[in-house]
């Protein structure tokens, strides 16, 4: 017996019904048809009138469910794509985000983003969003790479009082396996070392983390000791994790699925930097997307995005520095 | 209605006098139609009042002091200080606390709807307002289609005042009449005339009834012209001096006043009462407001999260922790 990471984010939600009257589920397909990545099968016939389509309006499905959020309730809401969250940027990043700065009244909702990239999705169906929530005050970004990440995040995300942008990778929807769901979690807002080593840290966060794990194994067999942090959240960002691991292997690459200006990367080198300058032994470095739309054909798009080989490229070029 | 022309009056002389720090909007000349929803509506009632409904405020029963307070910047106002003039209100008493993008409040009050279905309420209505330009926009297309959709009790009130800053209504939309859209979205249309009281109060009255009733969303499209600036910076310049001398061009305020003369409901003295009365409550309000502490930028806890555990402490140079 085994469960996938899509499989968990389906389980969440189930739990996440099944435990509390307040949540319910909003979205494009989400009710009968059980989503357009099935995360909500069977969920509609389970819980009856309590997950349900919407019209393709995402501006007014992040609005009703600040309105439920206000009135009480906790909702969950699928944007279907990422890509497809911006219609509902608005209401996220104007209201979501400052409600309850501006008027001391939670907005518990948890937005679920299916991202990243897949093979042939093509310029709108492959983007990684998390920098641009995570720039906005007001939101918390988890961003799980793991089956249990994926299932216990997800719950966490639907309990926290605060908008929750909850980027689950498709890459990893049907590929990553675990043996069963988790009991217990990491807090929210704490980086996991997710393999040990001496020589270089990598930071990485959702489907990154396996591109840097197996790059990891590769530089094993040429004696190297790769160290991986798995960020989790990318907000709350913990630097503290980001910098112990600094201290042991003296040099930082850091990678992100989504493009190179701003973001994740440039946030944890800025802060390594500022914060941890004397640490280094050699100048901190960052991989990312290529800075162009995400291509179509798999030669280019694999090439477009950090893989376990420009991993392990970019972390010899560390250690040669 | 007179409450707030007379504190309209009071804040554009404050504004002008360099007592107000940003901006002031007054609803003078939608007063009518603003009145006749707050007055529609009751306690338990979701009311998302926009930019020009201080009468509607006040007749749902907004105290008097959270505009002063909000407008002056009072520390012990519902917005603290963190926000301005319009865009207060206290969510979760039903007054809800606009954000400036226009259209944005017509899903929200949606959600609120949709939570109260969920927990099997019936009997509550939320009404929404908003001026000609926000029909251009894609948050009112998807706001009003949502509540068609869910058939929910929401009251849309349209306040067609010709202007949207300075552009006029012929280049906002193109059809005959605004009101003509309700049939597209299969919702129910409610034409008046914003000038004349009695009107507003019969139509808005009967409109806040059939969604009351199970009648699904309602629209009312009021025609009227706004007899101030799009804000007190504004002098109005560009409106059309024939539209002022048009039937749209009465006070809405005078109109009523005159009826009751008429019907001998109400003397000159009666009248001249009453006002003093408003303009007592005003300046007893902006006299106490004026003597609350401002907010203080070392006490404030400068977090935009509800989940304070959450949020990071970000620091900048020269600054310590």
């Amino acid at each position: 017996m085994s469960i996938t990471y899509l499989e968990a984010i389906r389980e969440a939600q189930a739990k996440a019904l099944a435990d509390d009257d307040r949540v319910f589920i909003y979205g494009q397909d989400v009710g009968a048809f059980g989503g357009a990545f099935k995360a909500t099968k069977n969920l509609a016939a389970q819980f009856p009138g309590r997950v349900f389509d919407a019209p393709i309006s995402e501006d007014a499905i992040v609005g009703a469910a600040i309105g439920a959020a206000i009135d009480g309730m906790r909702p969950i809401i699928e944007m279907q794509f990422a890509d497809f969250s911006t219609p509902g940027l608005n209401q996220i990043l104007n209201h979501a985000a400052t409600l309850y700065w501006r008027t001391r009244v939670p907005c518990p909702i948890t937005v679920r983003l299916p991202s990243g990239g897949t093979s042939g999705s093509g310029p709108f169906h492959s983007q990684s969003m998390e920098a641009i929530y995570a720039h906005y005050p007001g939101l918390i970004v988890m961003t799980p790479a793991t089956v249990e990440d994926a299932y216990s995040m997800l719950l966490e995300a639907v309990s926290i009082d605060d908008p929750v942008i909850f980027c689950e990778h498709k890459y990893l929807y049907y590929h990553l396996k675990a043996a069963a769901l988790p009991t217990e979690a990491m807090p929210v807002g704490k980086a996991r070392v997710a393999r040990a080593g001496r020589d270089l840290t990598i930071v990485a966060y959702s489907a990154m983390v396996h591109e840097a794990l197996a790059a990891a194994e590769e530089l094993a067999t040429e004696g190297v000791e790769i160290e991986v942090v798995d960020l989790r959240s990318i907000k709350p960002l913990d630097t503290d994790t980001v910098m112990a691991s600094v201290a042991r292997t003296g040099r930082l690459l850091c990678v992100g699925e989504a493009w190179p200006w701003g973001g994740v990367t440039s946030e944890v080198l800025a802060r390594v930097a500022t914060e941890g300058f004397n640490l280094l032994d050699a100048p901190p470095q960052r991989l990312n997307a290529k800075d162009t739309p995400i291509p179509y054909h798999p030669d280019l798009w694999s090439v477009h995005r950090p893989t376990a080989r420009s991993i392990a490229a970019a972390a010899r070029n560390v250690l040669r520095s | 209605m007179l409450l707030s022309r007379v504190l309209d009056d009071k804040l554009a002389s404050l504004y002008r006098g360099g007592k107000i720090h940003g901006g002031v909007f007054l609803g003078r000349g939608q007063e009518a139609l603003s009145v006749s929803l707050g007055l529609a509506l009751r306690k338990g009632d979701v009311y998302a009042p926009l930019i020009r409904d201080g009468a509607g405020r006040l007749a749902f029963g907004e105290p008097i002091l959270d505009a002063v307070r909000t407008y002056l910047g009072s520390a012990l106002g519902p917005m603290r200080g963190r926000e301005d003039n319009v865009h207060r209100g206290r969510p979760r008493e039903g007054i809800l606390a606009m954000i400036s993008h226009l259209g944005a409040m017509i899903s929200v009050v949606n959600g609120m709807l949709m939570s109260r279905r969920f927990r099997g309420e019936t009997g509550t209505v939320g009404a929404t307002v908003i001026g000609e330009g926000a029909t251009s926009t894609g948050s009112f297309h998807e706001g009003i289609n949502q509540a068609a959709v869910e058939k929910l009790p929401l009251v849309l009130v349209i306040a067609n005042n010709q202007y949207a800053y300075s552009t006029p209504a012929r280049r906002q939309f193109a059809c005959e009449d605004l009101v003509d859209k309700a049939a597209g979205y299969g919702v129910t249309p409610h034409p008046v005339d914003g000038t004349d009281l009695e009107a507003c109060l019969s139509v808005v009255g009967q409109a806040v009834a059939q969604a009351r009733d199970g009648g699904g969303p309602q629209m009312v499209v009021a025609r009227l012209l706004r007899l101030c600036g799009h804000g007190e910076h504004d002098d109005a310049g560009y409106i059309d001096p024939k539209l002022k001398q048009s039937p749209l061009g009465r006070d809405c305020l005078k109109v009523a006043e005159q009826v009751l003369a008429r019907r001998g409901w109400a003397d000159d003295a009666m009248l001249k009462s009453l006002r003093e009365d408003a303009a007592q409550t005003v300046e007893e309000t902006v006299a106490q407001a004026q003597r609350e502490p401002a907010p203080d930028p070392y006490k404030e806890n400068w977090c935009a999260l509800a989940s304070r555990n959450l949020s990071e402490g970000y620091e900048t140079a020269g600054e310590g922790k």
